[in-house]
């Protein structure tokens, strides 16, 4: 699908500039993209090797074990109908707190774990449960508290204030998160496309 | 200053002291987590590289231009910047993808403009939607995903709505 994408796009780039007589600045375009990969590639892995050090000693201090503690009772009000010791709801729990921390590396593994889980616990044979499309769709929304990312390249191209989207983010990850889990509900409710 | 300025040091502060209180080996844990970062950053530049291409050579064509001021009286009307819309349609789909268009954003819009503080606030607020539903049910036996991914994309819809007015409501 991704590679259908970028012939399209290459192809539209290529015959438009035939027709804008444009040819020169693609091909200056197509001989620095490499550069600038590199380029971009560099400046963001200085960054979020900083980034990752500084949220393994978060982990290795504990600072995810207690986020996973308070978030639990919050997701059982979200993930319904678990065992009251449910390993799902805690696999859950620590995946969502490497989200929220922002350990990358670290969330996915744990979700997919979670989901698993969910299977073992619920299992809802090849339809997906409910509650393993609430796990989804909390990981297809950013929940990462400081986008070190997208602070990096504002930074490198020159803002004045490269975190203040920071409160921005977390309000807009927050309500799109909500109206995602909404409409999780909604078609939940009206029978869903089984 | 305002206070978005001390979210990080304040957060670098604080899992510094919580470390040293629980007495954590720093330099062994900050060394282990900067290695497992490096290794992913260094995974991320084959396919960079290739979105950079296409997004280069569209943008120097010019088509680029040509479609954003295509769209832009629609996109105007809803308050959203026109420039962020291939961000917008390229996030869901493609991280990298997503990261070469932003770069495109910040440098020709600046970083400090409306558009490319819209633009920052989508990519931090949003995730690489079709590839997470695909990574977490491909793990399952599930072959049916029923509404996960549509609701997962009403949430991106919500996001690409919201972050135009977030900026505009906060950021004046």
């Amino acid at each position: 699908m991704i590679g259908i994408l970028l012939f399209s796009i290459i192809f539209a780039s290529v015959i438009y500039s035939a027709a804008a007589g444009t040819a020169p600045e693609v091909s200056t375009a197509a001989l620095s993209a490499g550069e600038e990969a590199v380029s971009l590639t560099l400046t963001l892995a200085g960054a979020m090797a900083v980034w990752g050090g500084v949220m393994k000693i978060a982990e290795r201090s504990g600072l995810t074990e207690h986020l996973t503690n308070i978030l639990k009772p919050i997701l059982r009000l979200i993930f319904r109908g678990l065992k009251k010791d449910s390993p799902a709801l805690r696999a859950i729990a620590m995946n969502m707190s490497a989200n929220i921390l922002g350990l990358g590396n670290a969330a996915t593994p744990l979700g997919i774990e979670a989901m698993k889980r969910l299977e073992q616990e619920e299992s809802p044979g090849e339809a997906a449960s409910q509650n393993m499309i609430r796990l989804a769709v909390m990981n297809a929304c950013s929940l990462e508290i400081f986008p070190a990312t997208v602070a990096v390249m504002r930074s490198r191209a020159g803002s004045r204030a490269p975190t203040e989207i920071i409160p921005c983010v977390i309000f807009v990850s927050f309500a799109s998160l909500a109206a995602a889990l909404a409409v999780a509900e909604i078609f939940n409710a009206s029978g869903g496309k089984k | 200053m305002n206070f978005s300025s001390l979210i990080l040091p304040v957060l670098i502060l604080g899992v510094f002291m919580h470390g040293v209180f629980k007495k954590v080996d720093i330099l062994d844990a900050f060394a282990e987590g900067a290695r497992e970062n490096l290794v992913t950053s260094a995974q991320l530049l084959p396919t960079l590289a290739l979105l950079m291409l296409a997004v280069g050579m569209f943008r120097a064509s010019g088509a680029l231009g040509a479609f954003t001021s295509l769209i832009a009286p629609l996109f105007e009307f809803l308050g959203f910047p026109p420039e962020c819309l291939p961000l917008a349609l390229l996030r869901p789909v493609s991280g990298s993808g997503a990261l070469s268009v932003l770069e495109n954003i910040l440098s020709e819009q600046g970083p400090d403009s409306f558009a490319g503080k819209v633009a920052s606030v989508l990519m931090g607020s949003t995730e690489t939607t079709f590839y997470t539903v695909a990574v977490y049910f491909g793990a399952t036996k599930i072959k049916k995903t029923r509404h996960a991914l549509a609701s997962a994309l009403a949430g991106d819809m919500t996001a690409f709505l919201l972050s135009a007015a977030a900026v505009r409501l906060f950021l004046g």
